[in-house]
């Protein structure tokens, strides 16, 4: 398709600079009607800067956009719209206060007047039937109160919503880090479904697989500019990680553990169906399963009954921004925050040895910043969380927690941050993690799958691959437990 | 599970009924004359200056931000009305229209430069204060006869501060839960970097808003100054913080884009009950000020118990 049809927008070199800090260095972008671009890259890479410029939220420094074969001179968030381009955003730009519907009516103007209100659930109702069929998502409850992966779906069905506005191009940016596989697979049927009906889209994700089942092309941005430009056919997942810089990783050579370290964590399930939870000193254990099927309560009541019994346990959030940043603070204050006991004496903190285990994890990492000092804000997202990562391995916590910790991570980091699990692992540090991404599984020892509230099937060594893991979560696999 | 949702969606109304029921109940059972038409008329008749400077507070918390000028605003309007209502009822709109434009403008200032509202808005509780005692240094003034009759009236059926509140409670709830432009009002308070995303201009709704209250602030304030048949710069410094008990007793929170309308009347009539409350119980006059705070903190203290209940 590429090449064939009519440009719908593109952009000749693109600049957006802050101060001396150049986001995006001239960089051509081209999108054609009904053309689905995957647009990949390291957190940093420019991706975000230059969508916030393609939709008119951020202004260029310099370069030309052109809609349609005419250059446009004025472009805004409202001239955007008018002309069909949606942006579903990495971070969740719902308002949590309002519904589904009312949350529509925010995007389209025309919602207005007598029975706007029918209109707006009409309108965000038949986009969700047709997006995620099945969905059964209530659409008269503020989305606060909705788990973040149906908050993510309404979000990207309002994208999709139609009324007198017109859809011609929308941009997803990581719209599938907080959805399972299911709504995943059919988000990107849709994706295909609307590309077919002249929908133009552009996908940015760290999945590869995802953008190398829908793309026609694939754009790979470097250092704020377009590094290659591929055109979709017989693309491979290393061709993509070797042009982004990062090499495919070897698979971990899986197997049970021959030997097992002390018993740190043991945790009764709620019935007889709900299978204990033992964990080891030096043990990664997964929980797997759809999104919203007991992983993350069961995560918490082991944390807050180890807790209670003075057991060393750290927790990863994943929704970082509601439960784990201090925003304000610099990256040594939210480094440090669980280590305050070890670096105190007679209740006064001791700078020094701060700063000094600040700066260890803060290089361990690789956190990408110009020092320690900086507030975590001023981070990328991926950033972020690796200063929350940091805040647990710098602690003295024999045990730590990960709830879904990755979601919206880029490749590299999440390759760096998988080889320092292991190794704090093979210190004898244990591991509980949730994830939703079911190959980020496979750096676990055994996983647990939960479903309808219960952990019910355990998986070891090299059961531990994505189809099993698929029938299981469906109770569809080998059902009985044997741990 | 959603019918649950919904409940404890209904909680922040049910608890400030409840606990204007419960008073209602005591002071019936200790004087049931007070239950007739006259009696409701005395009990809640001053109410609804407070539900109009209760109103203008949420609209402002709801964008996130707080107002601690609003009852110095309040006595500011009665000062205007007693001087100049009677003799130049034109003039004495131009004066009112100009410091409703004073208000705008800083709450504009607190959008434009990412000002703590907090601060700024006591600032300019100094400067209503002061301009009020320009005006007017001692109480007093002359209020027009139309506006004595006005918040006099006895309408059929209902007591006057009844209709009132039952009036206002309507129109506030369909205009900011129903309408479409207050859901651009509540989008603004809850997640203002979205709506500026969808193409709004966040500075427009603020500007919106602090209108809005400035309005609602001289209507208290105009029918203050009936009830109380003159201007006073110091007749309404507890406005300010009955508000903001009353946003929060009615279900709101600081945190912005939650609020309740029918919530914050009927806060406002719980805390204005207060007082007369205190009297049918026979606190001494030294006491109640006092005893008015417990009041304050009991149902304040329910309300923390309901939020746990609606977090668990």
């Amino acid at each position: 398709m590429a090449g064939a049809a009519p440009a719908f927008l593109s952009g000749d070199g693109l600049t957006k600079s802050y101060g001396a800090v150049k986001a995006l260095s001239a960089t051509d972008f081209r999108w054609a009607r009904g053309e689905v671009i995957g647009l990949i890259g390291h957190n940093g890479a420019g991706k975000s800067t230059l969508i916030n410029v393609l939709t008119g939220t951020v202004e260029r420094s310099g370069g030309t956009l052109t809609l349609d074969g005419m250059p446009l001179s004025r472009w805004n968030a409202v001239a955007a719209q008018k002309a069909g381009l949606r942006c579903v955003f990495q971070e969740l730009s719902l308002c949590p206060n309002l519904t589904a519907a009312e949350n529509t009516r925010v995007l389209h103007r025309s919602l207005q007047g007598w029975g706007w209100h029918a209109r707006a659930t009409a309108a965000i109702r038949s986009a969700l039937d047709t997006v995620f069929p099945g969905h059964g998502i209530p659409l008269d409850i503020a989305v606060a109160e909705l788990p973040i992966g149906q908050r993510q779906m309404i979000e990207i069905a309002r994208a999709f919503s139609e009324t007198d506005m017109p859809v011609r191009g929308v941009i997803l940016d990581e719209p599938t880090s907080s959805l399972g596989p299911e709504a995943t697979r059919q988000l990107l049927d849709h994706v295909e479904r609307a590309a077919q009906a002249g929908i133009a889209c552009v996908l940015i994700t760290h999945r590869l697989n995802e953008v190398l089942a829908v793309a026609d092309r694939v754009v790979v941005m470097k250092d704020g500019a377009v590094a290659s430009d591929f055109v979709n056919e017989g693309l491979t997942r290393s061709a993509l990680l070797a042009s982004m810089g990062t090499v495919e990783p070897a698979k971990r050579v899986q197997g049970a553990l021959t030997s097992r370290g002390a018993e740190l964590v043991r945790h009764d399930g709620k019935d007889a169906e709900d299978a204990v939870i033992s964990l080891h000193a030096g043990e990664i254990l997964g929980f797997a399963g759809l999104d919203g099927h007991g992983q993350r309560e069961r995560l918490r009541t082991i944390f807050d009954t180890s807790v209670a019994k003075g057991a060393a346990i750290a927790f990863v959030a994943g929704d970082r921004v509601v439960e784990g940043v201090f925003p304000l603070w610099s990256i040594r204050e939210n480094l440090i925050h669980r280590s305050l006991k070890q670096l105190s004496k007679a209740g006064f903190l001791s700078g020094g040895q701060g700063d000094a285990l600040a700066r260890i994890w803060f290089d361990k990492l690789g956190v990408r910043a110009p020092g320690i000092h900086v507030p975590l804000v001023s981070l990328s997202g991926g950033n972020q969380q690796k200063v929350l990562f940091a805040r647990a391995l710098a602690s003295d916590a024999a045990v730590i927690i990960l709830d879904d910790p990755m979601r919206g991570v880029d490749v590299g980091t999440k390759q760096e941050v998988y080889a320092l699990i292991r190794a704090e692992a093979e210190r004898g540090r244990a591991f509980i993690w949730y994830s939703t991404e079911i190959e980020e599984l496979e750096n676990c020892d055994r996983v647990l799958v939960f479903r309808e509230g219960r952990a019910v099937t355990l998986l070891e060594g090299t059961e531990i691959e994505h189809n099993t893991i698929i029938d299981a979560s469906f109770g569809t696999g080998k059902g009985a437990i044997h741990a | 599970m959603l019918d649950r949702v919904r409940f404890r969606r209904a909680l922040p109304v049910l608890l400030p009924s409840v606990a204007l029921g419960v008073m209602l109940i005591a002071i019936f059972s200790i004087q049931p004359s007070a239950m007739s038409y006259f009696g409701f008329t005395l009990l809640f008749k001053m109410a609804p200056p407070l539900i109009l400077a209760a109103l203008a507070q949420m609209l402002i918390i709801l964008q996130g931000e707080i107002d601690l000028s609003n009852g110095a605003f309040v006595g500011l309007v009665t000062c205007i009305a007693a001087i100049f209502l009677k003799d130049d009822v034109a003039l004495a709109f131009v004066i009112l229209l100009a410091v409703m434009a004073a208000y705008v403008a800083l709450g504009w200032l607190i959008h434009f430069r990412q000002l703590p509202s907090i601060i700024v808005s006591l600032g300019a509780s100094f400067i209503w204060l002061g301009t009020a005692i320009l005006f007017l240094p001692a109480p007093g003034g002359e209020i027009p006869d139309w506006l004595r009759t006005a918040t006099a009236w006895k309408p059929p059926l209902l007591p006057l501060p009844i209709w009132i509140a039952l009036i206002i409670a309507i129109v506030a709830h369909l205009v900011l839960m129903r309408s479409s432009f207050g859901v651009m009002l509540r989008a603004a308070g809850g997640n203002p970097r979205a709506v500026q995303k969808a193409g709004w201009s966040i500075a427009w709704l603020r500007v919106v808003v602090y209108g809005a209250a400035a309005v609602l602030l001289v209507l208290a304030g105009l029918m203050l100054a009936g009830l109380i048949t003159s201007g006073d710069p110091n007749v309404a410094p507890s406005y300010t913080l009955l508000g903001i008990g009353a946003v929060i007793l009615g279900g709101g929170a600081f945190i912005g884009g939650q609020v309740s309308p029918v919530g914050t009347v009927i806060g406002a009539l719980t805390l204005s009950l207060a007082g007369s409350f205190l009297s049918f119980l026979q606190v001494p006059a030294t006491w109640q000020i006092g005893a008015q705070g417990v009041i304050l903190f009991l149902v304040l203290a329910g309300r923390v118990l309901v939020d746990d209940r609606r977090r668990a």
